[in-house]
């Protein structure tokens, strides 16, 4: 399939339908050109539902963070939209491949709060059933599931599947090779992924300037063929629109998609971070007047298919909630030590099993010296 | 004297290397004005310029090829993988060009770049952030592989590794990144390949290096003050080249020799270090070499970590193996290199 360079160049500016102040603005016309429609007010209401939820769960993990529920957390307040939009423009049988910041975009997806928290928690890596829930383990070496989603969407086509696979990927990771060799397989294999760059501005404390000469993301699927896309990522109703548009194309058999989503990072990297050394208090004010959550529900408001009572419903729902995942982040994980024996293999080596049989023996060795210094250490390792 | 952290001197050793040198450049992925996620370039840029230490695009294979183009006209490189698994994507350009560059070109071109690489667990961290990744690197040849676990080496050795015409990887065990000793800085640096005796003793001798000193010198302690038992302690701090002659010395004076690495056992440092003691020593050898190790899985979440890290116990247990009558009894001796005592 060969395409003319005007299908794959983005529009020369990010795609929005809603202003910073929740009112309409004319699409461009080259979105226009695209096909781009404002979507439905139920959809739209779907999207502010699930953005205020998420929100509320992110909260929620950042205070988890605090108390040392968590061993770390990365926040995504801010980048609501680029959350949850993606999700809801997906079918049933799609696959998602996200990274360990796109925690709001799973609990969207359907998965347990707990599952999800499980990576960040420290407790086994994969909280969820990939399967089961058609959600690849969220991704901490960079880049590296921009690949996977290549293969799978490849794969899911050869079997029939009618799916898409649709990989969320930061602004920073775009520099990784796995990036790049990722879109060329799937533009050279016509397969139906979805790239969605939550460009936030920093990578850790590196600025988009650092990372990159283009003047956007967006322009890098050009060399590979695929076609791309930018949107205003604050804005709830260009994400749906665009992503939408997007899983259109690759489910109709037309390729892979590139889509840049211009967002911010609202809070630090991670608990662990210290904006303040990269980045000033203004700049974090500016886009604290974005909000994707109030510029929809500003819109949904004022066009009268959202009043007080139902806000206050999502957000009882929203507490709701966030009390069930905070009793139970707060029961300890039980943790087996033997457990670590499992998964190594299908079927354990003969060293293995010699090495489980060591610990057995100091466990057992540790539990039969009750006044034994271990002792602690081993209740709190079982319980 | 005052107490200085291993990450001080780490930063330190930049620093005067930097002084001393205008093409010793420091590189990596938040090193600038965030001074890297450890803190170890912490005010690098600010004091030395953009130029000098360099935000660089997060690319890991990137940075590695860059930093190898850049010591072909002369620079020297010192680059940050700011995890240690976050080097894996920058394997290809370590092992097949900046190990090999030197012997490609008969000598023409020499690669005298720093990749340090904060290791180890222990810290809490989620996956990726705790491997012990020494094993792919000793494999490689043309490449140092350096690893302090005191403060006054992190200073000495990163200055001459900075200085050294050759590769280095230096592992910088990150569980003693806050570790603390009185020093004042500069220190004399010591040559590259030199391990160090950190505790005489004169029953046994425990090799080990980087995060698990510490560990070793607790056992050390412990099996003093209840068993009696006198272990010399050996700290490598660097692991190509191969200290023989510290190890050899001690080992024939001993008589006994257990080898402790955090790293998964099968296959690592430990091996080459037993193989090694067998075949030079083996007529002093009262016992067996036997390892301590990780366990041969991938690094466990933090909730496990302790379940397999090896710690005093581990070591006790395993000294406690090497036979302290005449009678060799080598039935516990666990393949692998583990204490298997069922
Ligand atoms: C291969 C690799 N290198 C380095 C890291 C360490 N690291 C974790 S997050 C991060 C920044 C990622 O930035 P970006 O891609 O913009 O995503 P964001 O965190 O902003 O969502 C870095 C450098 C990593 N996880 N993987």
């Amino acid at each position: 399939m060969t395409s003319d360079i005007a299908d794959l160049l983005p529009c020369p500016e990010p795609v929005r339908f809603l202003a910073p102040d929740g009112t309409r603005v004319e699409l461009s016309e080259q979105a226009a050109a695209r096909g781009y429609a404002f979507p439905e007010p139920e959809e739209l209401l779907a999207v502010w539902r699930a953005m205020v939820l998420g929100r509320r769960f992110d909260a929620q993990s950042t205070a988890l963070t605090k108390q040392g529920r968590l061993a770390v957390y990365p926040s995504s307040r801010g980048q609501d939209a680029c959350q949850v939009a993606p999700i809801l423009a997906l079918e049933e049988q799609d696959w998602v491949f996200p990274t360990y910041r796109d925690s709001m975009a799973l609990v969207t997806r359907g998965i347990d709060p707990v599952g999800v928290l499980t990576l960040l928690r420290g407790d086994w890596h994969c909280g969820y059933d990939p399967q089961a829930t058609r959600t690849a383990p969220q991704c901490t070496p960079l880049a590296t599931q921009a690949v996977h989603a290549a293969g799978s969407a490849h794969a899911l086509d050869r079997r029939g599947a009618d799916a898409v696979a649709l990989c969320l990927i930061g602004d920073g990771a775009t520099s990784e090779g796995d990036f790049h060799e990722g879109l060329n397989f799937a533009a050279v294999f016509n397969t139906p992924t979805v790239y969605l760059v939550q460009n936030n501005k920093y990578a850790i404390s590196v600025p988009l300037a650092k990372q990159t000469k283009a003047p956007t993301l967006a322009y890098k699927g050009i060399g590979y063929g695929v076609r791309s896309e930018q949107v205003d990522g604050n804005d709830p109703a260009a994400v749906l629109a665009v992503m939408q548009a997007a899983c259109r194309h690759a489910r109709e058999g037309k390729g892979p998609v590139l889509v840049e989503a211009h967002t911010y990072r609202m809070e630090a990297h991670t608990n662990a971070d210290d904006a303040t050394r990269y980045r000033t208090p203004d700049e974090v004010d500016e886009w604290t007047g974005q909000d994707p959550i109030v510029r929809l529900q500003t819109w949904l408001v004022a066009e009268g298919h959202l009043d007080e009572e139902q806000i206050e419903q999502v957000r009882a729902e929203a507490e709701e909630q966030a009390a069930d995942l905070r009793d139970r982040m707060n029961l300890e994980p039980v943790v087996e030590p033997l457990s670590l024996f499992e998964h190594v293999y299908a079927e354990p080596t003969p060293q293995l099993l010699e090495q489980r049989a060591m610990v057995q023996t100091e466990l057992a060795g540790q539990a039969a010296s009750a006044d034994s210094p271990g002792q602690d250490a081993m209740e709190e390792s079982t319980r | 004297m005052s107490q200085t952290t291993f990450a001080q001197a780490l930063n330190r050793a930049m620093r005067d290397a930097m002084t001393q040198d205008p093409d010793v450049i420091v590189m990596g992925e938040d090193v600038g004005a965030l001074g890297g996620v450890f803190r170890i370039t912490d005010g690098l840029t600010r004091d030395f310029g953009e130029d000098r230490c360099i935000d660089t695009p997060l690319a890991e294979a990137g940075i590695a090829g860059f930093a190898v183009g850049m010591a072909m006209q002369g620079f020297r490189p010192v680059i940050e993988m700011q995890f240690d698994a976050f080097g894996y994507p920058a394997f290809e350009q370590v092992v097949s060009h900046i190990a090999k560059l030197r012997n490609r070109t008969q000598g023409k071109l020499a690669m005298p770049i720093v990749i340090r690489m904060p290791y180890a667990g222990g810290i809490g961290g989620v996956e990726h952030h705790c491997d012990s990744s020494e094993g792919y690197y000793i494999h490689t040849p043309g490449l140092h592989v350096v690893t302090p676990s005191t403060p006054a080496d992190a200073y000495s050795l990163l200055r001459e590794s900075i200085f050294s015409d050759d590769p280095v990887v230096f592992m910088e065990p990150k569980p003693l990144y806050w570790s603390k000793a009185d020093l004042d800085l500069p220190v004399g640096t010591e040559p590259i390949g030199r391990a160090a005796v950190r505790r005489e003793g004169a029953d046994v001798t425990l090799i080990t290096y980087g995060p698990q000193v510490p560990t070793a010198l607790k056992a050390a302690e412990v099996a003093a003050a209840e068993e009696d038992w006198d272990v010399e302690v050996i700290d490598l701090r660097t692991l190509v080249p191969f200290d023989d002659a510290t190890v050899q010395t001690s080992v024939r004076k001993t008589g006994r020799a257990v080898v402790l690495a955090e790293a998964q056992g099968f296959g690592g440092m430990g091996a080459e270090i037993a193989a090694r003691v067998q075949e030079r020593c083996f007529h002093s050898l009262a016992a067996p070499v036997l390892r301590v190790s990780g366990l041969d899985m991938p690094y466990p979440p933090p909730k496990l970590e302790h379940t397999y890290l090896p710690g005093v116990d581990r070591v006790l247990d395993t000294i406690a193996r090497l036979q302290w009558d005449d009678e060799p009894d080598l039935t516990h001796a666990g393949a692998g290199g583990t204490a298997v005592t069922v």
